[in-house]
């Protein structure tokens, strides 16, 4: 008899439970379906020399940082401290995905705030970042030496972000 | 009446004209057509309660220019769903597939109205074997009787 007056506490507990999982869980991070595939392929001319062109093949053998940014990208501002710090390790190399931005806007922002990249690829027409899901300004990718996509950073790479999950994969990844 | 005809045909001309100016994206109304089917049942990533149709987010003016492109090329709407698919993921998707991880997804509001349905019969069922008319004990009766009697005389 008892138990019945329980059901509907139990109800609310579990609908109080479902409701809690899903307001702690960002709707805008898309788990991206590209984790753990080869990175899509592209050939591009690098920001600060148009006449020089990148291409991730190049990178092959390394562990590396793609970084996607824009100059008309606040967001990107919040985060751009702390890949100057990261730069500076010289942990890995970062290369920019420079997202439908004017070169010349790219290049005024790298002059003022510092420029964390070893080189950044010009995507004017984004179609690059349509090929690489990106969905959001800014993103990050992390690359392993076969070329194969280890993680996506949605939105601007946090301290902790960097410190829990980044880094520790970017040293499983060299040593493997 | 041979200028009555003239003055509709050039009418008719004049609206035309006027038309493809109103709607500078549709340059092939066959394409245009099949893009809005098949990106009306697809989620912009931006603003993600809109269509990709009706989102006017530059990413979702992208993304229709690049099916648009698909679409000129003969692609299939399975090919075009597939090169969505494996950028965004099923996300994408407003009728997602099934496959296991979406299993709940489909299954879970059937499971949810067969289990209400067997809770509702399980409660009617009890209901209905405690409904038997209570029967008074001789001593009740009597207990009845002098409460009412005390009523009446107070």
């Amino acid at each position: 008899m008892k138990l019945r007056y329980l059901v509907p506490l139990i109800l609310f507990a579990a609908l109080t439970a479902f409701l809690a999982v899903g307001l702690s869980r960002d709707p805008h991070e898309v788990p991206s379906p590209l984790v753990g595939k080869p990175a899509p392929a592209f050939d591009l001319p690098q920001v600060a020399t148009p006449g020089e062109r990148f291409s991730p093949a190049s990178m092959k053998g390394r562990v590396w940082l793609l970084n996607v940014w824009a100059s008309w990208c606040t967001a990107c501002r919040e985060e751009h401290p702390l890949l100057m710090e990261f730069s500076k390790t010289h942990a890995v190399p970062l290369i920019g995905l420079n997202y439908k931005d004017q070169p010349a806007d790219a290049l005024k922002l790298l002059a003022r705030a510092g420029n964390p990249y070893q080189l950044s690829a010009l995507d004017l027409d984004g179609r690059v970042g349509i090929d690489w899901g990106v969905y959001g300004v800014p993103e990050t990718f992390l690359i392993d030496k076969n070329g194969v996509i280890r993680h996506k950073q949605i939105g601007p790479i946090t301290e902790e972000a960097l410190r829990e999950t980044i880094l520790p994969l970017i040293e499983k990844l060299n040593k493997s | 009446m041979k200028r009555a005809l003239v003055f509709v045909l050039l009418a008719c001309l004049a609206w035309l004209a006027s038309a493809k100016e109103a709607t500078p994206l549709a340059d092939d109304p066959v394409v245009e057509q099949r893009l809005i089917a098949i990106s009306q049942d697809m989620r912009c990533l931006v603003c993600q309660n809109e269509s990709l149709a009706g989102s006017r987010a530059d990413l979702a003016e992208d993304l229709r220019r690049e099916l648009r492109e698909l679409i000129r090329q003969g692609r299939s709407d399975e090919e075009i769903k597939t090169f969505m698919v494996s950028r965004y993921g099923d996300f994408v998707l407003y009728r997602p597939p099934l496959k296991p991880t979406t299993w709940l997804l489909w299954i879970g509001p059937f499971i949810l109205l067969v289990s209400a349905i067997a809770a509702l019969l399980i409660y009617v069922r009890g209901r209905r074997n405690e409904q038997a008319p209570a029967e008074l004990s001789d001593q009740e009766h009597e207990r009845a009787r002098a409460l009412l009697r005390e009523g009446e005389e107070a």
